[in-house]
């Protein structure tokens, strides 16, 4: 079943391309970039390779314009010195030697609609790497182990459609299959395992929501100018993105059931812009004996951002994840792990910190993002650095450092995972 | 005989024009000129940056240009070089209104991701590039104070200057503005210390659509040794454009004016 779909996948995927190559009446143009990048872990982590990163890679983007249509076309070759089986590809999860980014159409059925329909890239939502109504994938290994900071989104196999009436706009993406986070399962980054009460590097399969038209995800967003603001609503009816959930019986975590209720707003306050974002995680599943999966959550952002120099801006954000019921929680997951495991706090509070610093005519860019929790007292730095060489070369180092006080908490857990990056990209 | 007097009467009258007007007149009419010709417009420009070593670097977008009401207008800017900016749209809502920013938006397509920039000093450089972001929308007309120095026969010279001298990097600067078309045809940029440091001259213009129109312009860089040479391609006035294209709708979807 999902051999025949990638089949099908792949085949209409090289016609596609044959399509656009060949097809140079019709307006086609082609981009990309070709870029190689190697990284290291900065700790040692018996369970996991020195080298964090070890890739080539080959992206080709064709855009084709027809007459009432526009075909997106998006794609990674990619050489990957540590994937196990280049040759397995799964473009589900960007296994392999090809990750298909886009595969789109683009098109206007009437004239206050658009319709994007196939492989996209989605986001939507206020917050600065935090995501609160942004349930659309993303790939936590990317981002982690310091690709370029567009891999974070994985796609998203949807049907998008954007309505502009009067009153506002409204997008609504609808996916057939659920489209889940590129989580870390062990593979390339170590993480803590409640069952073990370690950080672990041992490999885990979830169970996947593979069920066409069952499996299936819909994400909602109402948004339309406010005073001199924007202010957005959102829905979203689907899964937990990560496998949060623990099957017992099997022994096997899977994508517990969550409906997700937001709002947002963003606009201009004195010479800066800020942000607020709220969102009430509705976990469609309860804990029992068979299953345990995460409580109900409230969560909350607020961002302020301005410059504060020539060419140097900052961004501050506050992000809060608050568990309801958690009483309920300590108990079973006490129960569950032991009385002297260590369970999640009530109440995560995140501080962000972004700063970016152009310099040389904006041709070199250093900036450092900041996460810190003062409540699980951990934090992760990512420092980067990106010059431009000329129009085409593109020279960019970066790092990911992880430190915490625990080895249960959010970043703590990913203590081991600390490495710096050296990126080369010729783009054309 | 009766030619010279006629003649001699026009440049009475034309001069006594010309003096009547106030520099408030001139600067205004110049602003008018330079950035709110039609009601709209469109354009492919490409800019180009070279330093002092005589390396080259190349910027390409095409460019909407709406006026809306009181004087503010709208602008969206759809690169399409160099590559790493392939397909990126820059969407600027200029607000003229005492104490109102600009509201200014990036649409970064591998992301899918609309990120609103933060209300900036106007001064930094727009692109990489030797202009700066003012150059490009237009300096409101109420952040200096204007003198006209000289009346040259073909020109008006107007000396500004900043009514707020914290907020930017010259201590004044000078514009030489043509009589017949109120373009400013070259702009001299003198810091604290009296130096002058920058140059910005409009070295080509054509007439397209009876509206004067600079087609090349150049800013020199004293400092560095470097400069920018701007060029407009494919200029159209009076298009008909609609205001929604200067919406989020249109940076996911880039109307066809710009990807041609």
């Amino acid at each position: 079943m999902a051999n025949s779909s990638f089949k099908f996948q792949v085949s209409s995927f090289i016609s596609a391309l044959l399509l656009t190559s060949g097809a140079h009446a019709l307006d086609t143009e082609l981009h990309g970039f070709a870029e190689t990048r190697a990284g290291a872990r900065t700790q040692n982590d018996p369970s996991q390779d020195q080298m964090g990163l070890g890739e080539a890679r080959l992206q080709l983007d064709a855009l084709t314009y027809f007459d009432a249509a526009e075909l997106q076309v998006r794609a990674d070759l990619l050489y990957d010195a540590l994937a196990d089986d280049p040759e397995k590809i799964n473009l589900d999860n960007g296994d392999g030697f090809i990750d298909l980014r886009e595969f789109n159409l683009l098109f206007t059925p009437i004239d206050w609609a658009d319709m994007k329909v196939g492989r996209q890239i989605l986001t939507w939502g206020t917050g600065d790497l935090l995501f609160i109504n942004d349930l659309f994938p993303k790939d936590w290994n990317s981002f982690m182990l310091g690709r370029d900071e567009e891999y974070l989104k994985a796609p998203s196999d949807a049907i998008y459609a954007s309505f502009f009436p009067a009153i506002g706009s409204i997008d609504v993406a609808y996916m057939p299959q659920m489209d889940a986070d590129r989580y870390v399962d062990g593979s390339r980054l170590s993480y803590w395992s409640p069952m073990a009460q370690e950080i672990t590097g041992t490999e885990f399969n979830a169970r996947e929501r593979d069920g066409w038209f069952q499996d299936h995800e819909l994400s909602a967003r109402f948004y339309r100018p406010l005073l001199s603001w924007e202010g957005s609503l959102y829905g979203y009816h689907g899964f937990w993105k990560s496998p949060v959930g623990m099957d017992l019986a099997e022994g096997e975590a899977y994508f517990p059931r969550l409906n997700v209720w937001g709002a947002s707003a963003k606009g201009s306050v004195g010479n800066g812009l800020a942000n607020v974002e709220l969102g009430y995680y509705d976990s469609r599943e309860q804990t029992d004996a068979t299953q345990m999966v995460p409580n109900d959550e409230f969560r909350w952002l607020m961002g302020y951002e301005r410059e504060i120099a020539k060419d140097l801006t900052a961004g501050v954000q506050y992000y809060l994840e608050w568990m309801m019921d958690h009483d309920d929680y300590e108990q079973d997951y006490n129960a569950l792990f032991g009385s002297t495991a260590a369970a999640r706090d009530e109440f995560r509070h995140v501080l962000t910190l972004r700063l970016t610093k152009m310099l040389m005519n904006q041709n070199l860019v250093v900036g450092l993002f900041t996460f810190y929790s003062p409540s699980d007292n951990d934090a992760y730095f990512r420092p980067v650095a990106t010059y431009k060489v000329n129009d085409h070369w593109t020279v960019s180092a970066n790092g990911n450092f992880f430190v915490g006080e625990h080895d249960h908490t959010f970043f703590g857990q990913m203590r081991k995972n600390s490495n710096v990056n050296l990126g080369l990209r010729y783009s054309f | 005989m009766k030619k010279l007097i006629a003649a001699i009467a026009t440049v009475a009258v034309v001069s006594s024009v010309y003096a009547e007007m106030t520099v408030d007149e001139i600067v205004n009419k110049a602003n008018e000129a330079s950035y709110y010709a039609g009601n709209d417009g469109s354009a492919s420009v490409e800019i180009k940056i070279v330093d002092k070593s005589g390396s080259e670097r190349t910027r390409e977008f095409s460019l909407l240009r709406m006026n809306v009401d009181g004087g503010n207008q709208k602008f969206y800017v759809y690169f399409k070089k160099p590559a790493d900016l392939y397909k990126q749209v820059f969407l600027v809502w200029k607000e003229t209104g005492e104490g109102k920013n600009d509201s200014r938006w990036m649409w970064l397509p591998a992301l899918n991701l609309k990120r609103e920039i933060a209300p900036g000093d106007k001064r930094t450089s727009f692109v990489g590039s030797d202009f700066v972001y003012e150059d490009v929308s237009g300096r409101n007309l109420n952040d200096d104070t204007h003198e006209l120095i000289e009346t040259t026969e073909t020109q008006y010279v107007v000396k500004n200057t900043p009514k707020d001298p914290d907020s930017v990097e010259f201590a004044h600067y000078t514009v030489w503005i043509d009589k017949a078309t109120f373009l400013p045809r070259k702009a001299e940029y003198f810091d604290k210390n009296g130096k002058h440091y920058r140059t910005v001259e409009a070295t080509k213009v054509e007439t397209i659509q009876g509206f004067p129109t600079v087609v090349e312009s150049v800013v020199y860089d004293l400092n560095t040794g470097g400069k920018t040479i701007n060029t407009f391609r494919e200029i159209e006035y009076d298009i008909g454009l609609k205001e929604s294209i200067f919406t989020e709708r249109f940076l996911r979807r880039p109307p066809r004016e710009v990807t041609r």
